[in-house]
């Protein structure tokens, strides 16, 4: 199969002005046309210029990636698209918190493992932790995993948030 | 904008309400008709058009009228086409309309009314959440909150509906802020913060198709409403280049008019009813030249069959376009008109020539295909052929000024196909969408532009009853519209899908208890005309057009005729249907029958 034809994995990072229903657009548009989110992380990032940054992450193949760009670059308060995965190299983080109830010899493994992740004990009790976490999706999730037989029992991920590697800002020609 | 017109604007400010804000901003972009319907959440806007005489309303008879009115207008003007409605039921009825707007590219601004923002989200009376439902349907939409902002909205509005790619915008507005008072600033002309799209194209990438066209031995030229979309002057420069090539020229629903229709170079339409020549052409073409068409489905057909063998430049506005459907090897993004302009610049500096030879083996082939007349009905003396009355309003009309829109089902496929546009912006009708009821508002907003043009309907029994009320509207503005209704007594286009794909079975498709069309012309206050036969046809179509009132012509026609050629959906351009005596292959039909 021709590399066009297999889905892969994209962090789209947009640029849009701070304003009401803009992320109503984004994601209007992408359940309008059928396209998949796998996260979406929004917030300002300039006050004074009304700027937010949304990351959205999306599977797709080529065309179907091309088009989620082409659409959101045809929405009228978006000033920049960003295709993180194709467009050079880029660093991703996702924060995740954690709760785990458990007890006894439990208590000591998930202490464990959180150290091993470099995870830190934002709240404990004598039967539960919540754990902040960083890092990759992949390091989350494996994470979770481990958690999982010891007692996990709540979880709530930030989402990836994403950003280019080297001196170039985002709509910047490079 | 130019620091003298920023100076300009900045002395021009004003203090007034919102309402004067809104008539005020309409004047200042050039309004001088708007189509609309009042009530409660619009009233301050309708007691300042009241107070003011350079925009004229126009008060249709269903909010949905307005919209196609005002589609109407935008496509036989170039013009941005202006609604006001007001909130709740007044909105949603529009959203038909803005929706027909969308899919086909046409500028509107349309102004809701809004409860006050004190009440927005309490379910108040009239309330409906107007920009979240007009938001699929819209190019953008805005909820204007404050009126401070009122000023800039009204004018990017404007602004966002004519630049790039065309679309309907919707400003929907609180009562409270039209009635508050803040300071107004034309700001006509203003560039948009962020919206800036681009019409200029890359130098390289108009070299490169003209490398592929230069080089072609079987090529077509295929043009869609994008070119419509450029203004008049991109249609001349089409002309001048399927004339500078020799190449073969077709064109999609929407872009009937942008070359003429009398052309030898014009194959006629393409698509699911389109040509023998034009689609066997796309079939077998080495080179496509797409310019401001959208590879429709309606087009293309089954997409793993369309054209497979050629090389596909594709010219378009809008980069959301391009990969779409098809993969195309060049993608040009640019204005059409622009477009077309420097590929005929650059032909010429660089001397480029055809490769003539191939090109003229090609046209035999054309000509052959041409030969098949794919178009040919029979015609009987008993009964008309709807193809016949289209061809004798066609005759009739020549050599005035004549607009035509249409309704949605047969008649409008063979409108298309009989009716010859040699220039632009004289036919409206619904492609995208397909809306049932288009017609009749739309050919009042075309005669509202063009006061002594003879601008038709060609409607069907069953969608004129879906807008009929608007001949109300006709009688109080003295619009001397003419409705010709090709009368099969059949949703006709749906039977003939039930008959070619689903066994004969004519379930709910059946045009009973239909009104006398006569009567209903006349309980309007209309010219009411009937044709039952061949024969009366010349002598009503000659009354029809001598009468200067609005008119509704009722055409009996063929009830069992169907619309050929016809390439079922799910089949290949190669597997036309050209007659009664084609049958669907049942593989594809079965494989189709899931598509609409
Ligand atoms: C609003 C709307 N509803 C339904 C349809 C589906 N539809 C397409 S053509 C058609 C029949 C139209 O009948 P008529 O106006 O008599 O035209 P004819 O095909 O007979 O020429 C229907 C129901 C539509 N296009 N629009
Ligand atoms: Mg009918």
């Amino acid at each position: 199969m021709p590399t066009s034809h297999i889905a892969r994995r994209h962090i789209i990072a947009v640029i849009v002005d701070n304003e009401p229903g803009i992320l109503a657009r984004v994601v209007g548009l992408f359940a309008g046309r059928g396209y998949n989110i796998e996260s979406l992380t929004v917030a300002e990032v300039s006050h004074a210029r009304h700027l937010s940054r949304i990351t959205v992450v999306t599977t797709g193949t080529e065309m179907v990636v091309d088009q989620i760009k082409a659409q959101l670059g045809r929405l009228v308060p978006v000033h920049t698209v960003a295709d993180l995965t194709t467009e050079g190299t880029h660093v991703e983080r996702e924060l995740g918190l954690i709760k785990v109830r458990c007890t006894g010899e439990k208590r000591v493994e998930a202490l464990r493992i959180a150290d091993i992740f470099r995870a830190r004990a934002l709240d404990a009790t004598q039967e539960s932790f919540v754990f902040e976490v960083t890092g990759g999706c992949e390091k989350l999730d494996a994470f979770c995993t481990l958690m999982e037989p010891l007692g996990l029992i709540e979880v709530c991920r930030t989402g990836v948030v994403a950003i280019a590697r080297g001196p170039v800002a985002i709509g910047e020609a490079s | 904008m130019t620091t003298t017109a920023a100076a300009k604007n900045q002395a021009d400010t004003r203090t007034m309400s919102g309402a004067e804000m809104v008539m005020t901003a309409l004047q200042d972009q050039g309004v001088d008709v708007i189509f609309g319907y009042p009530g409660g959440a619009v009233l301050p806007i309708y007691d300042a058009l009241f107070k003011q005489n350079f925009v004229r309303h126009i008060l249709v008879r269903h909010e949905q009228a307005a919209v196609h009115a005002a589609e109407g207008y935008a496509r036989s003007t170039g013009k941005v086409g202006v609604v006001l409605v007001t909130s709740g039921p007044g909105a949603t009825n529009a959203v038909t309309g803005l929706t027909d707007a969308l899919m086909d590219s046409i500028p509107l601004v349309c102004i809701t009314g809004q409860v006050p923002t004190h009440l927005i989200g309490n379910d108040a009376f009239q309330e409906c959440d107007t920009t979240g439902i007009t938001r699929p349907c819209t190019k953008h939409n805005y909820l204007v909150k404050r009126i401070e902002d009122l000023p800039r909205v009204l004018h990017e509005a404007f602004t966002v509906a004519r630049s790039g790619r065309p679309g309907p915008v919707v400003v929907d507005l609180p009562k409270d802020i039209q009635f508050a008072t803040g300071e107004y600033q034309s700001l006509v002309d203003q560039p948009h913060r962020t919206y800036r799209p681009r019409t200029e194209p890359n130098l390289a990438d108009i070299d490169r198709a003209l490398d592929m066209i230069a080089s072609a031995e079987r090529p077509i030229i295929y043009g869609g409403g994008g070119i419509i979309n450029a203004g008049p002057a991109a249609s001349e420069r089409l002309a001048e280049f399927v004339r500078l090539t020799g190449f073969p020229c077709t064109l999609t629903l929407m872009g009937l008019g942008a070359y003429p229709a009398s052309d030898k170079q014009f194959l006629g339409m393409l698509g699911m009813h389109g040509t023998y020549e034009a689609n066997l052409a796309m079939h077998h073409c080495d080179v496509m030249v797409n310019i401001g068409a959208r590879f429709d489905d309606r087009v293309t057909g089954k997409l793993t069959s369309f054209s497979p063998n050629s090389k596909k430049i594709h010219v378009d506005i809008d980069p959301s376009s391009i990969n779409k459907n098809v993969r195309v090897d060049l993608p040009v993004i640019g204005d059409a008109g622009r477009v077309l302009e420097l590929m005929i610049e650059r032909w010429k500096a660089r001397g480029l020539k055809t490769r003539a030879q191939s090109v003229q083996l090609w046209w035999g082939q054309i000509e052959e295909w041409r030969r098949r007349n794919c178009l040919s009905y029979r015609r009987t003396d008993q009964i008309i052929k709807p193809q016949y009355a289209i061809q004798r309003l066609f005759e009739k009309s020549k050599g005035r000024e004549t607009f035509i829109t249409t309704e949605v089902g047969q008649h409008q496929m063979w409108a298309a196909q009989f009716f010859g546009f040699d220039k632009p912006n004289r036919w409206m009708t619904s492609g995208g969408l397909g809306t049932m009821g288009y017609g009749l508002p739309a050919a009042m907003g075309t005669q509202i532009a063009h006061p002594d043009a003879l601008v038709v309907d060609i409607a069907g029994e069953a969608s004129i009853m879906m807008n009929i009320q608007e001949l109300s509207t006709l009688v109080q503005y003295r619009l001397p519209v003419k409705v010709f209704i090709l009368n099969n007594r059949w949703m006709g286009m749906v039977r003939q899908w039930q008959e070619l794909l689903h066994g004969g079975r004519y379930a709910e498709s059946y045009s009973e208890a239909l009104p006398d069309f006569v009567k209903l012309a006349e309980a309007f206050g209309c010219v009411g005309l009937r044709a039952t036969t061949p024969a009366d046809l010349d002598g009503v179509i000659d009354e029809m057009i001598a009468t200067d009132r609005p008119v509704v012509v009722d055409v009996a026609v063929d009830e069992k005729e169907n619309c050929f050629p016809m390439i079922p959906s799910g089949a290949g351009h190669h597997e036309m249907l050209l007659g009664p005596e084609d049958k669907a292959d049942p593989v594809a039909t079965e494989e189709g029958m899931v598509l609409v």
